[in-house]
């Protein structure tokens, strides 16, 4: 159980790196958008892994109960408004990728690279 | 049980990402991609985080999987397979030296679920006490949301609304189509998707106005119902066709919800201002203070839900509706 018990955070180390492996490691550009998303999530399961407490509940608080146990709301709060940012920055990033394609013909770095090279 | 099933989920996201990586294609990676999402929202349920579960299913498995579909379809479906096994190799090395770092960083880390961990001693417990004096309301997470860190969602609305007119910048000024016509295969094509999509509207829509009505009692909010919402509009639109969709709500409401709702937000911190106190402190809304905090929080959460349905059904129009470059 103590070794168990940090499963959570090497989880998030492996999917940190994954998302991180998808970025440098491959030319297409929406490959590495996608890296960042994964990248991304593994940030937020961290988050939200600090704020878990052991026999704990969501923290919404019922009328008429005194003894329950809480987990913390604050990364909640945190990670809630950061899912939905991402998404934002994310479609900001595939309609750079698209205006791209449009100029360049291509989404591969290399290609691009070379074009602009010429 | 719930440890073991959580370890599992968990072991699940792993393959899952792997996967995505190791694809050359794009389809398969954004399908898997929304996977990974959903089963993300699973783990945050597990873990006590019911408002970042709703968000993240809908948002990560509904939305994010669209835009990428969309984008995929303006751009291209297949990755060549064009790095060196050097630059692999070499890349490989980096994320796992990398990774051993962050496990054996991890060693120091207060165990999963320890209630003595400094992250759950103080500001935690401080919400979990005053939210009921100061507020009223039973979610914690939306009062601290609306309430306690006002700012940084008022902050956050300003991103998401920045992003909703990044991308008109970029995609609205020329080759604008209907976007009729330019898929080999069409959703509206498939009777069955039809059928059981046209009797889903109508109850995501419901469920959407449920969410962020009721977002101060139970799970919800203004980020949920709003990409609920969305979600909702999206799946009409890819059934019916985009003629449909924005004749039923057009560009301009669009435009007006996106406008508006950041408009509410800011305008509830003015009127805070106004009337005698700092800017976003509603106690001062009415005469008395608690009651002042929660019309305070409904108007922001509506403000929120009002900005994120907008730039997201923006967004997804705008990619909807380009010609794909020849």
């Amino acid at each position: 159980m103590n070794v168990l018990g940090l499963y959570n955070y090497w989880v998030f180390a492996v999917l940190l790196m994954i998302g991180f492996y998808a970025v440098i490691a491959n030319t297409n550009l929406i490959k590495k958008l996608i890296g960042l998303s994964i990248f991304q999530a593994a940030v937020f399961l961290l988050y939200i892994t600090m704020g878990k407490i052991s026999g704990g509940t969501a923290p919404i608080l019922p009328k008429g109960v005194s003894d329950a146990v809480y987990s913390n709301p604050l990364p909640q709060v945190l990670i809630l408004t950061a899912i939905v940012v991402g998404i934002s920055t994310t479609a900001l990033g595939l309609g750079v990728l698209v205006r791209i394609k449009e100029e360049y013909g291509s989404i591969d770095e290399r290609d691009i690279q070379e074009i602009d090279r010429q | 049980m719930t440890v073991l099933f959580g370890i599992f989920l968990l072991t699940l996201l792993v393959i899952t990402a792997v996967a995505i990586v190791r694809t050359r294609n794009l389809v398969v990676a954004v399908m898997l991609l929304g996977i990974f999402s959903l089963l993300l929202a699973i783990n945050f349920f597990l873990l006590d985080a019911a408002d970042v579960a709703l968000t993240e299913a809908a948002v990560g498995a509904g939305i994010s999987t669209v835009l990428f579909l969309g984008a995929l379809a303006l751009t291209s479906e297949f990755e060549h397979r064009r790095e060196s096994a050097r630059r692999r190799a070499l890349s490989l090395l980096v994320v796992a030296s990398a990774a051993l770092v962050i496990v054996y960083a991890t060693f120091d880390k207060p165990r999963f679920g320890d209630p003595d961990a400094p992250v759950l001693s103080y500001l935690g417990p401080w919400y979990l006490e005053e939210t009921p004096e100061y507020v009223d309301i039973p979610n914690v997470v939306t009062a601290v949301l609306g309430s306690f860190r006002g700012y940084d969602t008022l902050g956050e609305v300003f991103v998401v609304f920045t992003a909703g007119i990044g991308v008109l910048f970029l995609l609205s000024a020329r080759q604008q189509g209907t976007g009729v016509g330019r898929r080999k295969v069409d959703l509206r094509d498939e009777v069955l998707l039809v059928v059981v999509g046209r009797l889903l509207v109508p109850f995501i829509l419901l469920f959407g106005l449920y969410v962020q009505f009721h977002g101060e009692y139970g799970p919800g909010g203004g980020f949920q119902a709003g990409a609920l919402v969305a979600a909702g509009f999206i799946l009409y639109s890819l059934i019916e066709g985009e003629k449909r969709a924005l004749s039923a709500l057009p560009l301009r409401a669009l435009t007006v919800l996106t406008v508006g709702g950041t408009l509410l937000y800011g305008g509830v911190g003015v009127a805070g201002m106004l009337m005698g106190s700092n800017f976003l402190a509603y106690s001062v809304l009415t005469g008395d203070p608690v009651t002042g905090q929660k019309l305070g929080i409904i108007l922001i959460e509506a403000g929120v839900g009002m900005t994120v349905c907008g730039v997201l059904l923006t967004i997804y129009h705008a990619f909807a509706r380009r010609e794909p470059a020849q």
